[in-house]
């Protein structure tokens, strides 16, 4: 769809444009180019020279057990907070559905941790389950559970895992709700007049017309905790201990940082753009589905 | 409904109740921290009721600081994120704006390209090319600065394609009208479209504000000096100087400090804030 009406100028559009595009070109082409740049690049421990050493990054970067540890972790870390945090807000979701007197109230009450910022969320978190002083740590001491996220990974996998559930349960639910108050409600009458109890309208109406809805999500999800759970895993458990919280992005900063291996980690960067890239493609590719419903 | 049957509505509510309590008791024991002296705090026997110290922890995260450590006063790293926040907002906003009407309402050479040279940003966070553009940021001699905080992250696509989507649906007649009027380019823009993108305005504006506030990562790595850190960054720094040391009690009066302000705008701002992420999300 295009303007038929248009202005003439002639040096006025370029002028609105400047600012925008010397900000992307600054902030976003020329270090996007130089990651690329640099993945083939090897310097020295000064960063004075650097010199052209073609695929090495990558293959030292592949070559590493680490490195698909830090994939592993990414996915089970991604599935399991995708799951969660979708299956808990359909719940909440369904339930606020049901033309409730206080329903606006509780939707209020329920989406404001999305304001929460990642790194705040990973703080209450493990303050609440701090082996030592955490107050829900106590009663599983009490059990003689050996709760202690800060020495035992799959403890601190649980709890990063639960701080990320918990931010991402408010959006979700947004999404969600409006997906369900889209389905007309003619729909379940016939249901209903054909005799489905609740739970049956729900597996064979309700959910497979929530299935756009539900993909998206998906999707969304999955970049959400790709990138933005960067601050509750720094917060929590700063990718340890042993590294069994470490995501790829995490391992991104972690090796430029700490490490200072700028080629190994411009690699790794690479290899995220065409994670991400791939992942928006698939999104967009759903969204064009969307627009011919 | 369908049916209305009372058992629904009474399971209903004891499952939001239930999911009232989850998402919010995080929040409550941080608060609860945040009112006890530090003994009780770290002791682990911390009760689940307001103490005593509230007065005294915020005026001392907010003016004084930690005290065991150098680190700056909340009060400045709240003055810090709502700086970044603001610049980040309406600087996405002044030049998603512009562009978008410059690629809605002109015709010219390179349209499409300039428009897909846009568009692209859209597909990579600013994680996945974090140290680059630490690169660039650091040779601009901008590290400690407020522009170093705020225009990496507005280098984005989603304001412009927002606006370009409204300004899509603004019906053509207003611009025949205001052209016979003898109204040009500017205008049209000042006297017509502003007013009628208010609503998109302060939908983006919420959910950018929100996002500039929560940033991590990025002012973790171009802040050294404590005076420019924001307070998302600064509360996890009190609580890793010497771990057992740490004031827990100034941390989570700090937490609650951070969470306010966003959270007071998704309360009450709702519409747009629901609108907002709706709509960038397209």
């Amino acid at each position: 769809m295009e303007k038929s009406v248009v202005f003439n100028n002639k040096l006025l559009p370029y002028l609105l444009l400047v600012p925008q595009l010397i900000i992307t070109f600054v902030f976003f082409y020329w270090p996007a180019s130089q990651a690329v740049l640099q993945s083939f690049k090897r310097e020295d421990a000064f960063g004075l020279t650097s010199e052209f050493v073609g695929l090495e990054n990558y293959q030292s970067l592949f070559a590493q057990p680490e490195y698909y540890k830090s994939m592993l972790t990414t996915v089970i870390f991604s599935s399991l907070v995708a799951a969660l945090s979708l299956s808990i807000a359909l719940l909440f979701a369904t339930q606020a559905d049901k033309n409730l007197k206080a329903a606006g109230t509780y939707k209020t009450l329920m989406i404001w941790p999305y304001a929460v910022a990642p790194a705040v969320a990973g703080v209450l978190w493990i303050f609440m389950f701090h082996p030592s002083l955490g107050t829900l740590a106590r009663p599983l001491r009490w059990m003689n559970f050996d709760w202690n996220p800060l020495l035992n990974g799959n403890h601190a996998m649980i709890l990063v895992v639960m701080a990320a559930v918990w931010k991402q349960i408010s959006y979700n639910f947004l999404f969600f709700l409006a997906g369900l108050q889209s389905i007309p409600k003619s729909v379940l009458e016939a249901g209903a007049i054909d005799g489905a109890g609740p739970m049956r309208r729900f597996w064979t109406i309700v959910f497979p017309l929530l299935s756009p809805t539900t993909f998206f999500l998906l999707v969304v999800n999955v970049v959400y905790v790709f990138f933005d759970t960067f601050g509750i895993i720094d917060a929590v458990t700063g990718g340890g201990p042993a590294g069994a919280t470490t995501t790829m992005v995490y391992k991104v900063f972690a090796d430029g940082r700490l490490g200072g291996d700028l080629g190994g980690s411009a690699a790794q960067s690479v290899v995220l753009m065409v994670i991400v890239i791939a992942l928006t493609a698939v999104q967009f590719k759903y969204v064009e589905r969307k627009v011919q419903y | 409904m369908v049916e209305h049957r009372p058992l629904n509505d009474i399971i209903a509510y004891a499952i939001l109740t239930l999911g009232v309590f989850i998402v919010a008791f995080p929040v409550y024991l941080a608060m609860i921290a945040s009112t006890h002296d530090a003994a009780t705090v770290v002791g682990g026997s911390m009760p689940l009721t307001p103490g005593s110290q509230t007065l005294e922890n915020y005026y001392r995260a907010i003016f004084v600081g930690g005290s065991r450590t150098s680190r700056e006063p909340v009060g400045h790293m709240l003055m810090n994120s709502f700086i970044s926040a603001l610049g980040i907002a309406i600087g996405k906003i002044f030049i998603s704006i512009l562009s978008a009407y410059a690629v809605v309402y002109f015709r010219f050479p390179f349209r499409k390209t300039a428009f897909w040279i846009i568009f692209v940003t859209l597909m990579l966070p600013v994680e996945v090319r974090i140290y680059p553009t630490y690169k660039v940021v650091a040779d601009l001699k901008m590290l400690d600065t407020y522009a170093g905080l705020i225009m990496p992250l507005i280098a984005s696509a989603t304001g412009t394609l927002l606006f370009r989507q409204f300004f899509m649906t603004v019906p053509e007649e207003l611009l025949e009208a205001s052209r016979i009027d003898g109204a040009g380019p500017f205008r049209f823009f000042w006297d017509t479209l502003l007013p009628l993108s208010v609503t998109t305005i302060a939908a983006l504006f919420v959910i950018q504000f929100i996002y500039g506030w929560n940033q991590y990562l990025w002012p973790l790595l171009i802040t050294t000096q404590d005076s420019m850190q924001t307070i998302v960054t600064g509360i996890k720094k009190m609580l890793y100087t010497t771990d057992e040391l740490a004031e827990w009690q100034l941390a989570m009066a700090t937490a609650i400090l951070a969470m306010l302000p966003p959270v007071a705008v998704v309360v009450f701002m709702q519409r747009l804030f629901v609108r907002g992420l709706v709509e960038t999300e397209k």
